[in-house]
């Protein structure tokens, strides 16, 4: 290991989990070197690089390693992990590859903390000098609860969008209410700014009257996490005026609880709704896929969307098992799998196609006024004068009988 | 002035046809046109207008609506004005509930991507579009085509005559492709070859996009493949129930957004259509890279001649625009 005082570390993306690190590593005292955000670059030397079989997450993963590297990082920090999923086996061959391409770094593997406190302690000595294990722990501390800060003002904006009356304000206040949060350092100030931030996202003008269609977004971590991978899917379905709710969150999954901070429900009850479908551990996130589209059912929603790489064994698992909850607990659910492909037109077809069928369930539907004696008077040009959602062509969509 | 009578244009443009139908406003057709996009979407939309107005007098007619759908919908929709612009398991789903009112489930085989919709009393209640094979889609088929020498308009005939189709791996278009020519060069029919061939494509269709819906009748299949009286052989064959071919299988899409247009009850001259003039028009397209942050987004820009007609690929949409209007402030408007 360099010094730490030479140490520049990198980590790759996975949505705001460099906003937690940027704090993080600045209470260590330790340079951070973000990786340029994820683009088609990025895929493209990820690709070059990757084992072809290998699911999409570690191409772009290993793209974020090497544009980093070439900004002059010189330590890798990389979660590691095990499970029947190959996440576990990514640090490893990420490195490997690495130093096949000649790089000169040093790797820092993060198992996690339940699998050994003192393994996990001692990573991190590694990245600080002098310091106690409480003074650690306190830092650790502080910067976990300022990264579920910025979880929850995610969480936020993907119910805001879907009610927000002009498009992009929501993106432009999660920017400001980021900068606002990123900006606290103390315990108090760290409180204040996450009630400030908040404030800025819930000032979005917005639409109370609509009434928004309900989706829930499940399937494998890094598809869910990462906006760059799926397309920015969540942002069209907002756009569309649809209100989410996704299963996985960074900082959930770093500190698993029994109440999920952010998401609200714990693996243990995903895994008791799954039970009836799927009675064990399939690796990744498969059994919660199928347990929290259960949950989705039962809370009301009007779908489910799940995401996975390409090729993702648990969550294909799960694919497969998804036509039974939908029967049993009619729920529509769309599968929506992803690769290296970079052109967004055909996922954007199958979102608005899965919006129409989900109106078109609340008698809101293209086909339902086919056979409509009484038109209204006028139409609105944009959305649905029934249930207000709008259609993401613009076009008009009238409500039925 | 003449009494002009009123029609609806659709327009359906895919990645291997476009297609363009006239309905009169009882949902008939008046004139329709399936032509090859050819890479070249605005040509293909402009020649496919000229053969319109070749086949109908345009001038007798008043379009008080115009739907465009297909993978370059929202191109067309800014090239000719459209005033509903939908993406294609909507727009077949309402024509071919229009054909067969009580359609429970409709097939659709096009050039390049294949859908399976399901629907219950006129409403889809379930979808599925394959989206990394494109073992079970036309193109395979034309490919097949070319390599045996037959046109791909008589394969239907070649797979009617056969009584014993041959067995074809049907997973992946290069099994298939070698298992072909294994049977072909130990000496089987080119009949039992085709027809074999069609069964590969259905059992590939329904393994990808049947899972676990249940397929009512009754059942419609459109789509260009849906010109292969060999492959509803097939599906009748697999399925054992009727499989319905309507007239107009090949234009469907463009009927559906046709439908969908004339759903909005424009008032005349509320339409956004530009006019059959616009087949004169020379649309260019040019990409630049847009520079404003490390998204580094490639954006399209469509211009006639110094007028920006539109702009869209950015992620942050500080560049979209259709018609003059940005999208947010359009966004705005519909809103307010």
């Amino acid at each position: 290991m360099r010094p730490v005082s030479e140490i520049k570390v990198t980590t790759p993306h996975l949505g705001n989990l460099h906003l937690l690190l940027d704090d993080l590593f600045d209470r260590l005292g330790v340079e951070y070197i973000k990786p340029p955000p994820s683009s088609t670059k990025t895929l493209q030397i990820g690709v070059k690089h990757s084992p072809e079989f290998a699911c999409l997450p570690l191409k772009i993963n290993l793209g974020n390693f090497i544009q980093a590297l070439e900004q002059g990082a010189n330590t890798i920090a990389m979660a590691g992990g095990h499970g029947p999923c190959r996440f576990g086996y990514y640090g490893i061959v990420e490195e490997r590859i690495l130093r096949d391409l000649g790089y000169d770094f040093d790797f820092i593997m993060l198992e996690p903390f339940r699998d050994g406190p003192w393994a996990f302690y001692r990573t991190f000595a590694e990245l600080s000098t002098g310091l106690s294990i409480l003074k650690l722990w306190k830092i650790l501390k502080s910067s976990f609860s300022k990264g579920r800060a910025f979880d929850q003002l995610t969480w936020r904006s993907l119910q805001v969008r879907a009610f927000e009356v002009n498009r992009g304000d929501t993106n432009k206040a999660l920017r400001q209410a980021e900068k606002i949060l990123a900006a606290a350092r103390s315990q108090e100030e760290v409180a204040a700014a996450a009630a400030e931030s908040m404030a800025v996202i819930n000032s979005v003008e917005q639409d109370p009257g609509r009434d928004v269609l309900k989706i829930g977004i499940v399937g494998e971590f890094y598809l869910l996490l990462e906006p760059f991978s799926n397309f920015d899917l969540e942002e069209i379905l907002g756009n569309m005026g649809v209100y989410l709710e996704r299963t996985v969150w960074v900082t959930d999954w770093i500190a698993p609880r029994r109440d999920n901070k952010i998401f609200g429900f714990s693996k243990h009850l995903l895994a008791e709704k799954a039970e009836p479908f799927l009675s064990h551990n399939v690796g990744g996130e498969g059994r919660e896929t199928v347990g929290s589209t259960v949950l989705f059912a039962e809370r009301g929603f009007d779908g489910v969307i799940q995401l996975l790489p390409f090729g993702c064994m648990p969550e294909n698992i799960a694919t497969s098992i998804l036509p039974k909850v939908q029967q049993q607990h009619d729920i529509p659910v769309l599968t929506l799998a992803f690769d290296e492909q970079t052109g967004r037109a055909g996922m954007v077809t199958r979102l608005e196609a899965f919006v129409d069928l989900l109106q078109a369930r609340r008698g809101c539907a293209p086909l339902a006024s086919l056979k409509r004696a009484a038109k209204p008077e006028t139409m609105p040009s944009d959305g649905c004068a029934g249930c207000a959602v709008k259609s993401a062509s613009g076009a008009a969509c009238t409500p039925g009988s | 002035m003449i009494d002009r009578k009123t029609a609806y244009l659709g327009i359906d443009v895919g990645s291997v046809s476009t297609n363009l139908v006239l309905l009169d406003e009882h949902t008939g057709v008046l004139a329709a046109v399936y032509r090859r996009t050819q890479g070249q979407p605005i040509k293909a939309v402009q020649e496919g207008l000229v053969e319109l107005t070749g086949m109908i007098d345009v001038d007798e007619l008043e379009i008080c609506g115009v739907g465009a759908t297909g993978s370059a919908r929202h191109l067309t929709g800014v090239i000719v004005g459209a005033d509903v612009v939908k993406n294609e398991i909507t727009a077949h789903a309402v024509a071919a509930s229009q054909v067969i009112p009580d359609v429970n489930t409709v097939l659709e085989i096009g050039g390049q991507d294949s859908k399976l919709i399901v629907l219950r009393d006129g409403v889809v209640t379930d979808f599925a579009m394959n989206s990394v094979c494109a073992a079970g889609t036309g193109s395979f088929l034309d490919h097949q085509s070319a390599r045996l020498g037959i046109p791909i308009e008589s394969f239907g005939e070649y797979a009617l005559r056969s009584a014993a189709p041959a067995h074809i791996a049907g997973r992946c278009s290069v099994f298939a492709e070698s298992d072909m020519i294994h049977k072909q060069q130990v000496g089987v029919a080119v009949d039992d070859i085709i027809y074999g061939l069609c069964h590969a494509l259905v059992r590939n269709y329904l393994n990808n996009l049947a899972k676990g819906k249940d397929l009512l009748e009754p059942m419609v299949f459109q789509g260009g493949v849906a010109a292969n009286a060999g492959m509803k052989r097939a599906f009748e064959a697999a399925l054992g129930v009727e499989v319905v071919v309507p007239t107009y299988h090949h234009v469907m899409g463009a009927i559906g957004c046709a439908i969908l247009a004339m759903e909005q009850e424009l008032s005349p001259g509320e339409t956004n259509f530009k006019g059959f003039e616009v087949t004169g028009l020379v649309y260019e397209t040019s990409t630049f890279i847009c520079e404003g942050c490390s998204n580094t987004c490639e954006v399209v820009r469509i211009k006639v001649g110094d007028k920006t007609l539109a702009r869209w690929g950015g992620r942050c949409g500080k560049w979209e625009m259709q018609d003059g209007a940005s999208g947010r402030r359009r966004q705005k408007a519909a809103a307010g």
